[in-house]
């Protein structure tokens, strides 16, 4: 398995805004994505994420009592009656992509279907149903990620390869937290194409098609 | 019978509060009882044993009464109307049913493990979106709970639900607020303070147990 599941070595880790937010249900569905990803390999993270739910069952236990209709139970049994069978997700063993983001691409890396962004990049744009746009990157090994702009915070979780910019090195389960105000310029290290999953609460526009290669602060 | 649903706790708010509008309930002096807090969860654990064991209907009415006036008032603050917060916790109450077997009550209080259900109503009725889900990590047949980690468990779930009530008025509204959805994740720096240190590591420890048992 590529994954070696408690990814102790994860460095970049997810907010605590962001995992009270996924805690509460209230982040917008890219972002989702990339926490439920991340979550899916940091046990550190999980483990915080189920403290945050915890806040929201102490806050639901003493909850006030509302009225409830006479028959409620019953339609709830008739319900279960009716209900079917729960189906586990079934997950390829050796996989690549976390199960979230198979749930999006319909299959594992072989499966997705990438577009040509220039300069050897590719991308594959992840289908989300609010303003919110999750997109998987290809970075070929030693390249850096086009010069793009975005509005507001930018996740990007390498899921292969690693890439490094400003802030250090992101390796596989890393997640780098970006606001608006951080330019940052990702480049993928030596050896192997880096691929992650990028996300931004607005389409990323791309300044110009070709990646600028070995900025002189990693030393290249 | 179900009529008692309205008078089974004691109401608390003192003026201002309705249903179906987002709103605050006010809370004067509340002192929680640890042990019953306990005791409480421990009779939820039983009973969603006997529902995931046996189908028991009658434990599954208790389950019902004590949870399901909970998660509609969770729905309708968080801005359901009464029919549509009806209808998601009949669907909470049915996946509690169906999927009892995946409780594990060494990561899980009752009440939180309920609530995640509610949660995912919430986003699936009221956001219109998909909804990514974690990766779940079930235990195996040949690998139950370790017991040490679910009585550890209910006590730090007993001390945190204890440190949030016992909050200062300002900092547990400004909890709800974010629970109910009226604050984004940019506004939540605001809020600080949580005693979550046991509580985290309690769950990391059963984590790092079922990772370990699964190999
Ligand atoms: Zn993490």
């Amino acid at each position: 398995m590529p994954w070696d599941n408690d990814m102790s070595d994860v460095k970049h880790h997810l907010t605590e805004a962001l995992l009270m937010s996924y805690a509460a249900g209230t982040l917008d569905e890219g972002y989702a994505l990339v926490a439920a990803s991340h979550i899916s390999l940091c046990d550190a993270c999980r483990a915080e994420l189920q403290s945050y739910e915890a806040v929201g069952g102490s806050l639901m236990d003493d909850a006030d009592a509302v009225h409830m209709s006479e028959d409620a139970l019953e339609a709830t049994m008739a319900l279960i009656d009716a209900a079917p069978a729960v189906r586990p997700r079934v997950l390829k063993s050796d996989r690549v992509l976390p199960g979230p983001v198979q749930d999006y691409v319909g299959g594992d890396l072989s499966d997705v279907r990438w577009r040509a962004v220039g300069g050897g990049v590719r991308q594959a744009v992840l289908k989300t149903g609010d303003k919110s746009m999750a997109r998987l990157l290809s970075i070929p090994a030693g390249a850096a990620m086009p010069d793009h702009s975005h509005g507001g915070l930018e996740l990007t979780l390498v899921l292969k390869g690693a890439f490094r910019d400003e802030d250090g090195r992101f390796g596989p389960g890393d997640v780098e937290v970006a606001t608006e105000h951080v330019h940052h310029t990702p480049i993928a290290e030596e050896g192997e194409d880096c691929i992650c999953l990028a996300v931004t609460d607005a389409p990323l526009r791309f300044k110009g098609l070709i990646p600028r290669i070995a900025q002189p602060f990693i030393g290249i | 019978m179900l009529t008692t649903y309205a008078t089974e706790r004691p109401t608390k708010h003192a003026g201002g509060i309705g249903y179906g509008r987002r709103m605050i309930s006010v809370r004067n002096e509340t002192r929680v009882d640890m042990e019953e807090k306990v005791a409480a969860n421990d009779n939820w654990v039983a009973m969603i044993g006997k529902v995931r064991d046996s189908k028991d209907r009658a434990a599954f009415a208790a389950l019902f009464q004590h949870f399901a006036p909970r998660v509609k008032s969770f729905l309708m603050k968080s801005g359901a109307s009464e029919s549509l917060a009806d209808e998601c916790m009949q669907d909470v109450m049915v996946t509690l049913w169906t999927k009892a077997h995946l409780f594990d009550a060494s990561r899980a209080s009752a009440s939180t493990w309920v609530f995640t259900i509610a949660r995912n109503k919430k986003i699936d009725a009221l956001r219109k979106m998909r909804r990514p889900e974690p990766e779940d990590l079930v235990w195996g047949p040949e690998a139950e709970p370790d017991a040490a980690d679910v009585v550890t468990l209910r006590q730090e779930s007993a001390k945190l639900t204890k440190a949030i009530l016992e909050l200062p008025q300002k900092q547990r509204e400004l909890i709800e607020r974010v629970y109910f959805g009226e604050l984004s994740h940019s506004e939540i720096a605001k809020v600080t303070g949580l005693p979550l240190g046991t509580i985290k590591s309690r769950i990391r420890l059963a984590l790092e147990r079922l990772r370990h048992a699964m190999g």
